[in-house]
């Protein structure tokens, strides 16, 4: 045994690998990156592995893996298994063969997140295993052992491990990694595989009927336990058990939820033993709700009366706070001192020298008065910039974009969606505009990766997950073939042709597509591209503020003039902004 | 109950939080302690506030509470005074003398504090202010300013500077392990007298 002080996330990497693991796919989401870049990094790598283009095909390549036998994961972040619910609903009828682990990673508190969905709300959904661990040591534990659980089962297990726990750091105790000597090969088995109406009922029926089986299962493996000390309990899950431990009393029995479903009949036997019940878990009362079921008079405290919220995530504080207001500590022993107010916030910008900045700015000056339906990226803080009206989901700029424009509006309507994802659901909202007689500008804000999670590389990029070379996607030709007349591809740090391009598809009918292409600045940094630092003559600058409201971090406003730090990456955006001309290269004159 | 010594590190995004935070975990597996830790990733990293939490002999949750922190590390001025009501009283403060102005001050002008009021805000806690850019820049890069930080605050932290710099060798890149060393010897030393 190995100890090693490890991101969560890489723990669950090496769970895969302690398990033998065969085949690896899934799309990019904070907080779950960081398992398919570590085990996409490794020299020695005994099994497929893949940045898929969306979670959907993610899960459908992992599904047909498990079916051939292997051992396969399956990483998203929580929003992503909406995109492969479809899948997940009917995999649990038709099951697996090799073991099949889906990590959806939470994010409670949404810290880079569209929403706080709880991904054991779609376990119960899709009457599936779910594994929620607590700690870094337990992720670790639970992936490993997850695969034979699959197996034993022949149901995918979900893996439900939070922003707290992926991106928190422990020291850990690692296996040792072995190479798995399965070969893939499917049986066919209409039966199983082919869900026909006839096949799908009496799935359905072999579904419902592992469940009693599994619930037992789960007691047995030690995720749910208990320990009793006192009359009271408090019961607790996933993180927010680390907490709770912390804090607790020596004379409050306590109880441990680890993996879902929970065996209602083992859940009745402790409550019955006590006068009271606190349940302590972030998200959806999954807990609460098993423990009303079968409290009887026993008082259950939590969501539903109002001692915990249903937002946010837990902390130690406000597990503290809760269990003081339910009369489980005597006080809060955390006086909160006082924060110092009114200080300057300091939010995650676009980096200096961003060619999304560049881009924005242009649809700004083109379409000054347009709606702006744009999508998930990094892109999304263009907010700041006020270029981006609506974000909802993957894609859906273009589908917002299109919806608004056939409501009626008379405004010009125009999207912003990143390469990655515009591949990963875009591409249907484009063709569906086209189909349907949309008015509309799409611009695709190209960089050749999917940067906000890390730089990982899609299709568009020319590389695999493993930097094998292969021919990238070709936008221009996807948007034609779609239907598009209009495509043009422009350099966004070319002011006046993205402008004059803008300005052409602004005059167009139907949907228009600008492709606005240059390399990620940290791509460019990483890869050694020098362009030169920016500079203002002070006695050109008239102190107007153009360059500032441009929002760059590398300009700053000091004594009535601009200042370029050294953060500039000479995109050189700013000195073709400059009405006085005052911006320079640095060193020129 | 609380048996952890708790450190919180705050910055800006980019500024090396998460290699201060690997040097100190790394130092606690050196010396067999357990160790449990936070950090920021993703979204909210992009040059925003950042702050990264380690529990030298934590055995329980990643997430330290306000008012309970033991040691404060800044990289930057705002920032240690952004945080500052983390740390328990009597808890030790040391801070890079180095203010980076958020663009929010710029583009929605917001009145930022300055040096000296952010000097004179922090007072109380007694902070331990070091020039962490010239003494980098004297140990061979600016990069290494982190590790001077560090250095300077190791006579707070609870393992041994053996440990630290043993940590530091294993985790930073080879070619520059002599730079870093020195950077964290020159910032113990300076961080002798606070």
């Amino acid at each position: 045994m190995e100890r090693h002080y490890l991101l969560g996330n890489e723990a669950i990497a090496h769970a895969c690998l302690e398990s033998g693991v065969g085949f690896v796919s899934g799309y990019p989401g904070t907080p779950s990156s960081e398992v398919i870049d570590v085990l996409r990094a490794r020299k020695d790598r005994p099994y497929h592995i893949e940045w898929s283009v969306n979670e959907k095909a993610a899960l459908e390549n992992a599904l047909a893996a498990a079916w051939c036998g292997l051992r396969a994961v399956c990483t998203m972040k929580h929003v992503g298994l909406n995109v492969a619910a479809d899948p997940l609903m009917t995999s649990a009828y038709t099951g697996v063969t090799g073991g099949l682990v889906i990590m959806s990673a939470d994010d409670p508190f949404a810290h880079s997140s569209q929403n706080e969905q709880d991904t054991r709300c779609y376990a119960h959904f899709a009457r599936v295993p779910c594994l929620d661990p607590s700690n870094v040591q337990e992720a670790h534990d639970m992936m490993r052992d997850a695969y034979a659980l699959s197996e034993k089962f022949g149901l995918p297990v979900l893996f439900r491990p939070t922003t707290r726990v992926c991106h928190s750091k422990g020291d850990v105790e690692l296996g040792k990694a072995v190479a798995s000597t399965r070969k893939g090969e499917f049986h066919k088995d209409p039966k199983q595989y082919v869900v026909i109406p006839a096949n799908t009922r009496s799935l359905h029926r072999k579904l419902n009927e592992k469940q009693p089986r599994l619930k037992k299962r789960l007691v047995v493996l030690g995720y749910n336990h208990y320990i009793i000390r006192g009359k009271t309990a408090v019961i607790a899950s996933g993180i927010g058990a680390s907490y709770v431990q912390e804090l607790l009393p020596s004379d409050v029995s306590f109880m441990k939820i680890g993996a879902y479903p929970i065996d209602e009949e083992w859940l009745a036997g402790f409550i019955s033993q006590h006068e009271k019940i606190l349940v302590i878990e972030e998200l959806a009362p999954e807990v609460e709700e098993a423990a009303r079921q079968v409290a009887g008079c026993v008082p259950v405290l939590g969501k539903k009366n109002g001692y915990s919220p249903y937002e946010g995530e837990l902390s130690p504080q406000t597990v503290a706070a809760i269990m003081e207001k339910a009369g489980f500590l005597k006080e809060n022993r955390n006086m909160v001192p006082e924060l110092i107010q009114n200080l300057p916030l300091r939010p995650p910008i676009l980096c200096a020298g961003c060619h999304h900045r560049a881009t924005f700015y242009a649809i700004k000056r083109v379409f000054p008065d347009a709606i702006y339906p744009s999508d998930i990226g990094c892109y999304t803080l263009g907010l700041q910039l006020g270029a981006v009206d609506t974000t909802i989901c993957m894609g859906a700029s273009i589908t917002v974009g299109s919806g608004i424009a056939h409501s009626g509006d008379p405004r010009d309507i125009v999207c912003t969606i990143g390469d990655s994802t515009f591949l990963h659901t875009g591409i249907q909202g484009l063709m569906n505009a086209v189909y349907n007689g949309a008015k509309m500008t799409v611009v695709i804000l190209d960089n050749r990766t999917t940067a906000m999670t890390g730089h990982q590389p899609n299709p568009n990029t020319g590389i695999t997950a493993t930097g094998e070379e292969m021919p990238p996607v070709s936008l221009d030709a996807v948007c034609r073939a779609c239907g598009v007349n209009f495509v043009e591809t422009v350099d966004p740090y070319d002011l006046t042709g993205t402008i004059n391009a803008l300005g052409e598809a602004k005059k167009k009918d139907g949907v228009r597509v600008i492709i606005a292409r240059q390399m990620c600045v940290i791509t460019a940094r990483r890869a050694g591209v020098k362009r030169g630092r920016y500079t203002v003559d002070p006695d050109a600058c008239t102190g107007c503020g153009t360059c500032i409201r441009f929002g760059c971090p590398a300009i700053e406003f000091f004594e009535e003039k601009a200042r370029i730090t050294e953060l500039c990456n000479g995109c050189s955006v700013c000195a073709q902004i400059c009405p006085a001309g005052a911006i320079l290269r640095e060193g020129k004159r | 109950m609380n048996s952890s010594f708790d450190i919180l590190i705050v910055g800006i995004g980019g500024q090396g939080t998460i290699l201060a935070s690997n040097i100190l975990g790394e130092a606690c597996l050196v010396e067999g302690r357990h160790v449990k830790g936070a950090e920021t990733h993703g979204m909210a990293q992009r040059g925003g506030s950042v702050d990264t939490q380690i529990r030298i002999d934590g055995k329980y949750g990643p997430l330290i509470s306000p008012g309970t922190a033991d040691l404060l590390i800044s990289f930057d001025l705002l920032e240690a005074l952004r945080y500052a009501h983390y740390l328990k009283t009597g808890g030790k403060m040391v801070v890079n003398r180095h203010l980076v102005l958020p663009t929010s001050v710029f583009t929605q002008k917001m009145t930022a504090p300055t040096e000296e009021e952010i000097i004179g805000h922090l007072g109380k806690y007694r902070p331990c202010l070091i020039d962490a850019d010239r003494i980098a820049s004297e140990a061979g890069s600016a990069l290494a300013q982190n590790v001077v930080i560090l250095g300077a605050a190791s006579w707070s932290i609870p393992l041994r500077p053996e440990s630290l710099l043993s940590a530091i060798k294993t985790l930073v890149p080879p070619k520059t392990v002599e730079t870093n060393v020195k950077a964290f010897e020159m910032g113990r030393d300076a961080g002798r007298s606070c």
